[in-house]
């Protein structure tokens, strides 16, 4: 446990030592400071039926960013060790294949935590500042937040997946985005595809980050979405593990 | 502390390491000597577990290095070639992480650290980034993280290579003084290095040991069977049939100088033909400008090694 700690804080802390963590959190900072005010105008407009929350998450600026955000969370992961040769450093120590494995996933994951934690205080901010005249519930800051760490925990597995095939750091980035970007858009085929059957569609809307948003933004958790978004978690980061070990091997 | 036994280890089309069988004992130093592609850097990989092998066995300390692997690693200190570092870690901080990844803690942690530091001569540095050190600093960064942990045994994969001379001395010092607590073994291909601080030289070639034996030996054995600088002023033909009937010379070549012919010859293991090219060139009333014996090269052991093999 206390290795897995040290090779967990390296990691945690590698983020820190580069400036792209500075330069990650700054710009991810503007683009939500700048979807918070849209959506605060939106609700300025006139009367409407969404909370804050709702408006705030459901916009394509969120989700640009949304996506945008993981290739360069986890594009160094994996295959900055394997250019550097650093992984015959690390594996040469007594440290087992699982615990560098989940370290980088859990370090990644802990970077994007940290990366949602500022958007906190918009709310906090916005229902000071009005005064308890907009609708408010605290469902839907749980269920809200407990998506984005869902959908985050899968998305950063996918990222190191991408990062674990490749000594490029570019290249992983490209991976990840065109394979988030594609797992997005899946979930959009039934807006897209006009003489979609009902009963697809509605499979289809299973998967689509947007219609899970629509709702846990609404305070309602769907336990489907749990489901899928800790088994893909899982699955994904199985495969990152063999991986990894068969390029180790191969190194 | 080493026991390798039939290890090989084959990739797509090619055999890095054929069929190796060697033992290291407690205390002692081991070169591990040959060419570029000889093997050398596969066979520390597979013993420090990082890569497993085809066939065949190696324990450290009797643990197998595949099956127990982090045991075996425990006992193990292991500097990789290019000596690979995190670069956006500070030198302490780099070896406390690794001392602390080795199992290394709190306050032993800290004496640990202060230890090789010293050691290796790391102390003005230690505040430094490691992206911000020279080539021969990151060289001794990476000796002190596998010393960090005290580890019965070092493996060395060229811990001189692309170091200036006088870092280089001061590596080599450090090996030997390291010597007295630890077995180590490590590879290189400068011959000069090995006779200075190793009690024991492994030569490998395409994956096969070709010797096995103390750098005084070794050097004995291919002394003798090294090559000889003739010039003496006669006509090149002649010259060269002439030496050629000399018993125990193997090969000549000669080059013309003007009226001078510049013979190099390799002569038999064992031979020695000195006296024998004197008298030749006494009979022939040939002037006689230089008769010397060359300095072993490490080429000349591995042609010697090489050939004596097929």
């Amino acid at each position: 446990m206390r290795r897995f700690l040290t090779l967990l804080g390296r990691e945690v802390k590698s983020y820190f030592y580069s400036p792209i963590a500075y330069v990650v959190l700054f710009f991810f900072l503007l683009l939500t400071g700048f979807n918070f005010y849209a959506s605060v105008s939106l609700l300025n407009r006139g009367p409407t039926e969404v909370t804050v929350i709702e408006a705030f998450f459901n916009t394509v600026l969120f989700w640009f960013g949304f996506v945008l955000v993981f290739p360069l969370i986890t594009m160094r992961t994996f295959a900055d060790e394997f250019r550097m040769g650093t992984i015959e450093a690390l594996m040469t120590a007594p440290v087992r294949d699982l615990e560098v494995v989940l370290a980088k996933y859990l370090g990644a994951l802990f970077f994007y935590i940290v990366l949602w934690l500022p958007s906190l205080l918009y709310f906090v901010v916005f229902h000071a500042v009005s005064q308890g005249s907009a609708a408010n519930a605290a469902g839907a800051y749980w269920g809200t937040y407990l998506l984005l760490l869902l959908m985050g925990a899968f998305y950063v597995a996918v990222g190191c997946l991408a990062s674990s095939l490749t000594r490029n750091q570019i290249i992983a980035a490209v991976i990840s985005f065109c394979a988030i970007t594609l797992l997005f858009f899946s979930g959009l085929l039934g807006f897209i595809e006009a003489n979609m059957s009902p009963a697809l569609r509605d499979v289809v809307g299973h998967f689509s980050a947007i219609e899970h948003m629509g709702e846990f933004s609404k305070g309602i958790i769907d336990s489907r979405a749990l489901v899928w978004y800790g088994t893909m978690t899982f699955l994904v980061l199985a495969l990152t593990f063999q991986v990894f070990q068969y390029r180790k091997w191969r190194a | 502390m080493i026991t390798v036994e039939n290890l090989t280890k084959r990739y797509a089309g090619h055999t890095a390491v054929n069929d190796l069988s060697f033992q290291v004992e407690k205390g002692e130093i081991v070169g591990f000597l040959g060419p570029n592609g000889a093997g050398k850097s596969t066979t520390m990989r597979i013993l420090s577990s990082f890569m497993p092998a085809t066939s065949g066995r190696a324990a450290i300390a009797g643990f197998d290095v595949f099956t127990q692997s982090i045991e075996a690693r425990r006992h193990l200190g292991y500097m990789p070639e290019n000596v690979p570092l995190y670069t956006d870690m500070r030198v302490s901080e780099y070896l406390a992480y690794r001392g602390a990844l080795k199992g290394v803690h709190g306050g032993r942690l800290k004496e640990r650290i202060g230890d090789v530091l010293e050691l290796c001569s790391l102390d003005d540095v230690q505040r430094k980034p490691i992206s911000a050190l020279s080539k021969g600093y990151r060289q001794r960064v990476g000796l002190a993280d596998a010393l960090i942990h005290e580890p019965d045994l070092l493996i060395l994969d060229e811990p001189t290579i692309g170091l200036d001379p006088n870092q280089i001395r001061q590596v080599r010092d450090l090996i030997r003084n390291l010597g007295k607590r630890h077995t180590i073994l490590l590879s290189t291909h400068i011959l000069p290095e090995v006779e200075m601080t190793c009690s024991r030289v492994i030569i490998i070639g395409k994956g096969r040991i070709l010797a096995s034996d103390t750098p005084q030996n070794l050097r004995g054995a291919i002394r003798s069977a090294g090559g000889v600088r003739f010039e003496v002023r006669a006509g090149t033909d002649s010259a060269e049939a002439e030496i050629r009937k000399v018993p125990g010379v193997r090969e000549v070549t000669v080059e013309p100088d003007g009226e001078w012919s510049l013979c190099q010859l390799r002569t038999e293991a064992g031979a020695d033909v000195r006296e024998e090219l004197f008298r030749l060139a006494a009979d022939r009333r040939w002037s006689v400008r230089e008769l010397t014996r060359r300095n072993v090269t490490l080429e000349d052991v591995f042609v010697e090694i090489t050939q004596s093999e097929a």
